[in-house]
């Protein structure tokens, strides 16, 4: 029993990793600009593409790794470019409208390029076998790599955001966007920045995922309300919130959908269990949500300002 | 002075306008299914019913998403509690019409009340996010609904009875329901916006602080109206399985959600009409585009960002900067 949860923690951490990755530019796009961007799914499904695509032509995983960031980084700026830019001082139902129509147009594009049927991406020779963890159980080396990986971007982007110049005016930016832009920092260039990048670590997650996942025009939507629940969790803005939220909703996720009906089975008779058990799982993470808005309706890490 | 004058004076030729609209929407629409005939193209009348249906869900989430600024991203939860009303009634042996709207009505009215309530203390994009939530909760119960077809649906076996007669089961009386509760609909709302309370809720919109200045708390009236649009949204969805006799989750996915947002920014919000306009529009290009191309999200998409990035204010708005229906908004 113990080790069944030890296993699902890591796998619960490990796509709460996940969910940090594509929610990290996301809060940032959210806080500092303040604008509701419902196509950040897209680019992480374009990034798993762009792995599959690159994966079909090169056969060398690192090498397509490393196509995919620069790939993502180009389709987020000439979004930036050709539409977002030209909607930021616009109220967030014209904001809901244009990326609404940016994920049809995108997922339809998706579709007519690759058609719709699953890719699946071979995993690298080197991180493919399994390490011993505690006794008898037997953990992948991927998945364990995309934690070190996510744990490593998490840091990183500490670093940038509280050691860097460029960080303290992303900081600067999410407290009051104007003031910076009077104080004579072109605001436009840092939005531009902030949104490429993070287009970068959503294309970047969805690479790394296609190998455990398989790659399917639908995989942007069902990572995309996730994340929205994981940016509001940790309060619009703060990429420590995102963390630390998505760990959380990763976690609560996995294992609610693993021990809820373990849990249940104890009280109730196990058919019923069973029912609500598959009932209850998935509307954990949004249950979770709704009570933290509750008690903190800014979020966890979020500050307590109507804009 | 005129400028001041016409600041002044009641919006009353505007409204007019607005009724004017409406009453042609609701005369063309009438005359849908003999052009169909006279046309042979039947199904026209069957796209025409799908269009009105969402006319109704798109105008129920104008009266807070357009009259209270309350975006609401889980709206179309309520779509789905009026058709699960007919699939579980139904299957319980109850086939009428009214019983099963009642029943749509008082789920939706207990859901709204109680996720209104928790969703009010949040702001902004917190309240997108809460609602959000709540709509894919929704969607997760009746996903996971294994004795109503789970995650595939279930099929109807027949449509609602009204008052023990079949009136629903020709394309024609389906459609005729349709547009008589599209009216019924419409002018609800137009009085209630009118109202007392209407104005009320349209004060929260422009500045909740004023309002509680001068004397109204705004929580009890954005409440009512929260819980009054998931009753009218649970309307569309019995008409929806009705049309379909089909249930699902899909029904009230976020996608759906966003959908309904997306047609009122389209049309226009804020005015009624713009939301049936919008809802109309909508359901038709989908259908529309459908029957040109299996890639019609690619163009749908398309018009969808084009109008965002060029035409703020949605159909209504693009109308009044021609300079063509100055009070249609």
């Amino acid at each position: 029993m113990f080790n069944l949860f030890l296993l699902q923690l890591l796998n619960g951490a490990q796509f709460g990793i996940l969910l940090f990755l594509v929610a990290a530019g996301l809060t940032l796009v959210f806080g500092i600009m303040d604008f509701i961007n419902l196509a950040h799914g897209v680019l992480y499904m374009v990034g798993g593409y762009v792995m599959a695509m690159m994966m079909g032509a090169t056969n060398n995983f690192w090498l397509s790794l490393a196509m995919v960031l620069p790939l993502t980084l180009a389709v987020g700026l000439v979004l930036e470019v050709l539409v977002f830019r030209r909607l930021y001082d616009r109220s967030h139902l014209d904001q809901v409208l244009a990326t609404f129509g940016l994920v049809l147009v995108l997922s339809e594009l998706v579709r007519i390029i690759w058609g719709s049927a699953p890719l699946s991406v071979a995993m690298p020779e080197i991180l493919s076998g399994s390490v011993p963890l505690a006794g008898p159980v037997r953990y992948p080396v991927y998945r364990l790599g995309v934690i070190g990986v996510g744990l490593g971007v998490a840091l990183a982007l500490w670093f940038v955001i509280a050691r860097t110049r460029v960080g303290m005016l992303l900081r600067a930016g999410a407290a009051n966007r104007s003031m910076v832009s009077a104080l004579g920092t072109d605001i436009n260039r840092l939005f531009m920045l902030v949104f490429a990048a993070g287009a970068m670590l959503a294309g970047f997650a969805g690479a790394i995922v296609s190998p455990i996942l398989s790659v399917d025009p639908g995989m942007g939507d069902s990572i995309l309300i996730l994340t929205f629940v994981v940016i509001v969790i940790g309060g619009v803005g703060s990429v420590k919130g995102a963390f630390c939220a998505a760990l959380l909703a990763g976690i609560v996720d996995t294992l609610g959908r693993m021990f809820g009906p373990i849990i249940l089975k104890s009280i109730m008779d196990p058919a019923a269990a069973a029912q609500a058990g598959r009932t209850i799982a998935p509307m954990l993470v949004y249950v979770l949500m709704a009570a933290v808005l509750f008690w903190r309706p800014a979020g966890l890490f979020g500050r307590s300002v109507a804009r | 002075m005129t400028d001041l004058s016409q600041a002044l004076a009641p919006a009353r030729p505007r409204l007019a306008g607005r009724l004017k609209l409406a009453l042609c929407i609701f005369a063309l629409m009438a005359a849908v299914p003999p052009l169909a005939h006279a046309l042979g193209e039947p199904f026209l009348i069957v796209v025409a019913t799908r269009m009105m249906v969402f006319a109704i869900a798109a105008l129920s989430l104008d009266l807070i998403l357009g009259y209270g600024a309350m975006v609401s991203f889980g709206h179309a939860a309520y779509l789905g509690f009026g058709a699960y009303a007919v699939a579980v009634l139904s299957r319980a042996g109850i086939d009428d019409l009214f019983l099963h709207l009642l029943a749509g009505i008082a789920a939706s009215a207990v859901f709204a009340a109680l996720t209104g309530a928790i969703s009010l203390r949040t702001r902004g994009v917190y309240f997108i996010m809460i609602t959000l939530a709540f709509g894919q909760m929704a969607f997760f119960f009746f996903v996971s609904f294994s004795t109503l077809g789970g995650d595939d649906g279930v099929a109807l076996t027949a449509r609602s009875t009204v008052l023990g007669m079949p009136l629903l089961q020709g394309a024609q009386g389906m459609f005729y329901v349709t547009l008589a509760l599209l009216v019924l609909v419409f002018a609800g709302l137009y009085r209630l916006t009118l109202s007392r309370f209407g104005r009320v809720l349209t004060g929260t919109r422009e500045s909740a602080l004023r309002m509680q200045a001068i004397g109204f708390r705004p929580f009890p009236y954005q409440l009512t109206a929260y819980v009054i649009a998931g009753c009218l949204c649970s309307i569309a969805g019995v008409l929806l399985a009705n049309q379909a006799i089909y249930v699902s989750p899909a029904y009230m996915s976020w996608h759906r959600s966003g959908e309904m947002i997306v047609m009122l920014v389209l049309g226009g919000i804020g005015s009624l009409t713009g939301a049936m306009v919008g809802g109309l529009v909508t359901i038709a290009l989908e259908e529309g585009l459908a029957r040109y191309s299996e890639h019609w999200r690619l163009g749908f998409g398309l018009i969808l960002v084009l109008v965002a990035l060029f035409s703020p204010g949605g159909l209504s708005g693009l109308l009044r900067r021609l300079g063509l229906g100055r009070d249609a908004t």
